[in-house]
């Protein structure tokens, strides 16, 4: 139909993937979906054998129409009629029955579904998601689920219905005559071959539409984002010429489309008629000449048979109808799933690590001891091959040594970076964009694994440790500040879900977000919706601030996390980031050198190796890259 | 809908097209039934050959017609339907273009792009089902119960139940579905929005290993909406089993009371030939009410887009010409007299208040103050962005009301703090400042805001594409092929907004000395959050929360602005200047 007509369409049809489909289907439902296949079966073929029905009432008739005996034949009718409207009643209850069924059915195969994607894209890698357009990641969970649903709660049960109908129906004539059968067939065929024809022609066209409509998206979004740019240049002519030319071009690829889709169900109907006609004529001819009739019941050729036969050319014909309306849809529902068995086939993120980290009470004498309430202090729990556990304090104690890494292999990101960081020093890298900053971080908390080195945290491989709980240690706040739907509380508590709002209220003090959230309209309960886009970009930070003080870590990596607070707002957020790194080992990515100036230790990145390190003060005394960098001369990206 | 049917324009022919086409094939196809019960009549009683041909021969070219009808419709109205889409388009497209800054504010870009989309494509199917069925579906109601009483009447009382029965049980249905419906969806874009979030801040779920937790409330969600969808779906599913009640229903009346009528009649009354086209009869008439049901439900999904493409298509333009504009815009001086400004009228703070400023043709001026103190706001005021709430703007002693908008924004050059390029080469790009520029005019100008040489060192050199989002470029060349596409409009006020935020020191004071040589005559207004890039300018104005705190040379306001004497301080405590 054409409603269906608006989503993407791949001409092959993908049986392995309608195969994995089904396969779901029968996995998640094994009782319920042979019964609804059952019900489906049942009312077809009942609605097939009306014909048998008609053809004895109309012998009847044939017989009795003369005398005009009423009464004789109404003691033969009625039996039929009533056997038949028992049918009809059973039918009903089953159509019902399946027609329940396959909703629940779809439902809960789409929620499975939906859950498993979800989960799936949960334990995907970062990298994915830095590969993968956020846009195309939505679409999945939207256009191709709702393709899917298309499939499963209307095209299976019109595809199973409707050939089941045709088969019956199809025995049914075979039965009453097969030479007007194989009329009817050749008619069929000629179906057939028009519809591919058209369907050919339609589908071409819908791919170009399809095509036409990304075109029209990309320049619309393009446009639209700069429409104050087109205002500040008088721009606005040109680009509205520039449009209309991708307008008219989607305009004309859609007309197409939706042309030959919609003559195809008129042309097919159309073709029902004129076999009707042909079957009509033919019988008639086939009654006056009194032919032999050869049929599996041995029936005479006569008009008992010719009005039935009638009838079940027109349902023939229309569940023909059926089936090619369909076809749009189930190769629509087949690209679908494919995009959605492809996000579920993706490797997910491995994690073999086997060292957790636990609540601890450390005694005086530096033993540590397991202990399921929260002290405050955390261990690393390490299980050995011999059964043995052993027990390492969290200190934040990070170290790499000679770490290489590429995104893509045979380009290297990172080359030979050795890093110590100390427990509660304050670790800076300065350096252009791409010059593998950020990358370090990435490494640090696994979201990407080294190719090369060893990166050692409180004297344990990083590898060792479950990532769930290497994460858990470390608190990020990242340049791209994202919240989630919820009040300004709840996002802060996302740093740790048993915080008390006391708690949450006190990071937000030590983060300096206090201030502005109580003057927000409803305070720190505020509702916060797509993104937090009610807030400016530094005050975005500040709550993300706030939200890793609330999880409390002994290891910070703060990647230009203040870089949109102004200058003068920063001096204020200095003192309580400053109270937040105290007594932390932090990993500190900044634009802003004057951000970095207190660390420890600086690094001065480039082209992924480390040119220059030490502390403010060497550094300028060495006059290098960082001296330059910071009087000024060079250009930071 | 009615309303957006203005769009329509030279798609009417189509539209009415249809419409003729449909109503044809309707009556056609309401005839065939009765034709082809004469014909089974006549085989049966024995008509020679010659009779039926004739009957078959004019079945057959109806069949034909209503092909031909029905096929042809299926062209016209893909091209009304697609037709009206497209102008419909055009027609947002356009009133976008004219929109003012702060129309712009008023609509997401994410937003416009859904209307001009998915929305128009709601009401492209929507159109194309309403003129195809909405007309041919009560055409083949009527027809059919006519040609079905015309027929035999006793046999056409089963109308009388199987239409109340249908009707009652679609309107039932309807009630109880669509509100389910509209639950759902509203449900669906809320857990659409958390898939969202997820995609985004993955990096945010992973940091605090919060994949479970996050699994956890989408489950719920999730599971919510399958109950509700079930629910819903459940109710439409009950479609199928009325529909089919009034089908059997239909069948075994007929079949017994056709029966009664042939045998009691003799054939004379009734014959068998009726009581298959009776059944045909049938199906048609629930069909058509049927099909009249989706097109309702089609309605209700794209009345919302509907009114979402009105919003667009009503807004007023902010901003207009005056009656008799002027087209010289006679030097660069600037003028604020008392200026008050909020963004809407509905805001309570005002985002400008008090603004007495008077600006020397030529001179270079520099705007200090922190985020959302009203920096770009007051300079957004200048090529007339937004209309100043109270008070006058004037440029070269003139309202800049009274300019015509073409030549404002002409004369005064801006680069916007959220800086973009197209997707183009960087000559495309740069001769949006001016079409007719030459290759040498386009080079000077890039040579003035220190772009030549990057550029230079690319394979492509000017002729480089950029990918959309401009992002093969860096943050700092972006900003100066702005600054160079606006230079090339030769202005005679540039405003840079933060537009060197990216590049360094060196470079950015390379391009303020470039500007003050080669445009000395052109007044330049640059907003900075670094002391350095304003310090040399002829005047600095300092701002706080939305008023001009203090105004006047670096060593002046060293003295007399607290403000700017601790941002200074900040900026420079330790060392020079840092290096942003």
């Amino acid at each position: 139909m054409a409603n269906n007509a608006n989503a993407p369409k791949k001409s092959p049809f993908n049986f392995k993937v309608l195969r994995r489909i089904l396969g779901y289907l029968f996995k998640f439902f094994p009782k319920l979906l042979p019964l609804t296949a059952l019900c489906i079966l049942f009312s077809a073929v009942v609605a097939a054998v009306p014909a048998l029905f008609i053809q004895r009432v109309l012998s009847v008739i044939e017989e009795c129409y003369v005398a005009r005996d009423w009464s004789g034949a109404k003691e033969r009718i009625v039996p039929y009629v009533v056997f038949l409207a028992c049918l009809y009643v059973l039918s009903i209850l089953s159509s019902t029955l399946w027609n329940q069924l396959m909703a629940y059915i779809t439902h809960s195969f789409l929620n499975k579904m939906r859950i498993t994607m979800f989960e799936k894209m949960q334990k995907l890698p970062i990298k994915y998601f830095d590969t993968h357009k956020h846009g195309d990641i939505m679409s999945y969970y939207t256009n191709d689920i709702d393709t899917l649903r298309q499939l499963v709660s209307q095209c299976l049960p019109v595809l199973l219905q409707s050939s089941a109908i045709v088969l019956s129906v199809l025995a049914i004539m075979v039965y009453f005559s097969i030479p007007m059968t194989l009329i009817v067939l050749l008619g069929v065929i000629l179906m057939m071959i028009v519809s591919t024809k058209v369907g050919g022609g339609s589908a071409k066209y819908f791919l170009r539409q399809q095509i036409s409509i990304g075109k029209t998206e990309g320049f619309v979004q393009e446009m639209m984002n700069g429409q104050k740019v087109i205002k500040v240049f008088n721009h606005e002519n040109q680009s509205k010429k520039d449009f209309d030319v991708i307008n008219n071009q989607l305009f004309s690829d859609s007309y197409k489309a939706h042309s030959y889709a919609n003559s195809l169900g008129p042309i097919i109907m159309n073709i029902g008629n004129v076999l009707y006609v042909m079957i009509a004529i033919i019988g008639g001819l086939y009654i006056l000449a009194g032919f032999r009739n050869f049929s599996v019941s041995g029936l005479t050729f006569g008009i008992s048979v010719l009005v039935p036969f009638l009838n079940m050319s027109k349902q023939f014909t229309g569940n023909v109808n059926q089936v090619t309306q369909q076809v749009n849809a189930v190769v629509m529902g087949m690209a679908g799933a494919e995009r959605i068995f492809n996000l579920m086939d993706e490797e997910a993120e491995t994690d073999d690590g086997y060292v957790t980290l636990v609540n601890a009470e450390i005694s005086d004498n530096g033993e540590i001891t397991e202990s399921d309430k929260i002290t405050g202090k955390w261990a690393w729990k390490h299980p050995h091959g011999d059964g043995t556990l052993s027990y390492t304090q969290l200190r934040g104690d990070v170290r790499m040594f000679d770490v290489d890494f590429a995104y893509v292999e045979g380009k290297d990101v990172l080359h030979n970076i050795s890093v110590y960081a100390e427990p509660g020093q304050k670790v800076a890298f300065v350096g252009a964009t791409g010059a593998g900053k950020t990358t370090i971080t990435n490494l640090i908390n696994r979201f990407y694994d080294i190719a090369d080195g060893k990166i050692r945290y409180d004297g344990i491989n990083i590898n060792k440790i479950k990532k769930a709980d290497l994460r858990r240690s470390l608190g990020i706040v990242l340049q791209d500040t994202n919240l989630f739907t919820g009040s300004v509380l709840d996002n802060i508590r996302y740093g740790r879900l048993d915080a008390t709002d006391e708690e949450c209220i006190e990071a937000a003090k030590l983060a300096g977000a206090d201030d502005f959230i109580t003057r927000l309209p409803s305070g720190y309960a505020t509702e916060l919706s797509n993104n937090g886009s009610n807030l400016s970009q530094g005050q975005r930070q500040l709550i993300a601030i706030a939200r890793a003080a609330v999880a409390n870590p002994p290891v910070m990596i703060l990647d230009e996390a203040t870089s949109s607070i102004d200058t003068r707002t920063e001096a204020i957020v200095q003192r309580g980031m400053d109270r937040l790194m105290k007594n932390r080992t932090v990993f500190v990515i900044a634009h802003r050198l004057s951000t970095v100036k207190n660390s420890d230790v600086i690094m001065v990145m480039d082209h992924g190796e480390i040119i220059e390190r030490g502390s403010h003060d060497d550094l300028i005394a060495r006059k290098g890259v960082y001296y330059s960098l910071y009087t000024g001369a060079f250009e930071l990206e | 809908m009615i309303s957006i049917l203005k769009s329509l324009r030279e798609y009417k022919k189509p539209t009415f097209l249809t419409l003729f086409f449909i109503v044809g094939e309707a009556l056609i196809e309401t005839q065939i039934p009765t034709r082809t019960a004469d014909l089974v009549n006549g085989i049966k009683a024995g008509i020679p050959m010659s009779e039926v041909a004739k009957t078959g021969a004019v079945l057959f070219v109806m069949a034909v017609f209503s092909l031909t009808f029905g096929g042809l419709a299926g062209f016209t109205c893909s091209k009304a339907s697609a037709g009206l889409a497209k102008n419909l388009r055009h027609d947002i497209y356009s009133k976008v273009q004219d929109f003012s800054f702060e129309n712009i504010d008023r609509f997401s870009s994410s937003s416009l792009v859904t209307r001009l989309t998915t929305d128009i494509t709601n009401v492209q199917m929507a159109y194309m089902m309403i003129i195809r069925i909405a007309v041919r579906s009560p055409m083949m109601l009527t027809f059919a119960i006519i040609m079905a009483y015309r027929m035999n009447s006793t046999l056409a009382s089963t109308f009388v139940v199987i239409i109340p029965v249908l009707v009652t049980g679609l309107l039932v249905i309807g009630r109880i579905a669509l509100p389910a419906f509209k639950r759902v969806f509203k449900k669906y874009d809320k857990l659409n929005e958390s898939i969202e979030e997820n995609a985004r801040g993955m990096r945010v779920v992973k940091s605090f290993a919060r994949e479970d937790y996050e699994i956890g409330k989408f489950s719920t969600a999730a599971e919510r909406i399958r109950k509700d969808f079930t629910f819903a779906e459940r109710v439409v599913a009950m479609n199928g089993p009325v529909m089919q009640i009034c089908l059997n229903f239909n069948m075994v009346f007929v079949l017994l009371v056709g029966a009664k009528l042939v045998v009691q009649s003799g054939g004379t009354e009734l014959d068998v030939g009726q009581i298959s086209a009776m059944l045909t009869y049938a199906m048609q008439v629930l069909m058509s009410l049927m099909m009249f049901s989706v097109v309702f439900i089609m309605l209700t999904i794209s009345a919302e887009s509907v009114v979402r493409i009105k919003e667009v298509l009503s807004e007023k333009p902010g901003l207009t010409n005056c009656a008799s504009p002027v087209f010289e815009v006679p030097d660069g001086s600037i003028d604020f007299e008392n200026v008050n400004f909020k963004y809407s009228a509905k805001a309570e703070k005002y985002a400008l208040s008090d603004i007495n400023l008077h600006i020397r043709s030529g001179m270079t001026v520099g705007i200090i103050g922190g985020t959302g103190v009203g920096k770009s706001s007051l300079v957004q005021l200048i090529p007339r962005l937004y209309d100043a709430t109270e008070g006058n703007v004037k440029i070269g002693g003139i309202n800049i009301k009274d300019y015509d908008l073409v030549t404002l924004r002409d004369s005064v050059a801006m680069v916007l703090q959220k800086n973009l390029i197209f997707s183009g080469t960087i000559n495309d790009n740069l001769r949006w400042g001016n079409p007719e520029a030459g290759q040498e005019e386009i080079t000077e100008a890039c040579k003035m805001a220190m772009a030549d040489e990057f550029i230079k060192s690319f394979p492509d050199g000017y002729d480089t594409v950029i990918e959309q989002g401009g992002t093969n470029v860096s943050g700092g060349q972006k900003q100066r092929l702005c600054i160079a596409r606006a230079l090339l409009k030769k202005p005679k006020i540039l405003i840079l907004d933060d537009s060197t935020s990216a590049v360094d020191t060196r470079t950015d004071a390379h391009i303020r000395a470039a500007l003050a040589s080669y445009i000395p005559e052109t007044t330049k207004i640059i907003i900075a959050q670094r002391v350095a890039s304003v310090r040399d300018s002829d005047m600095i104005i300092v701002m706080d929360n939305g008023k001009i705190t203090a105004t006047g040379t670096h060593s002046e306001l060293l003295k007399t602005s607290e403000i700017y004497r601790e941002v200074y301080e900040q900026q420079t405590k330790g060392g020079e200047e840092d290096g942003e």
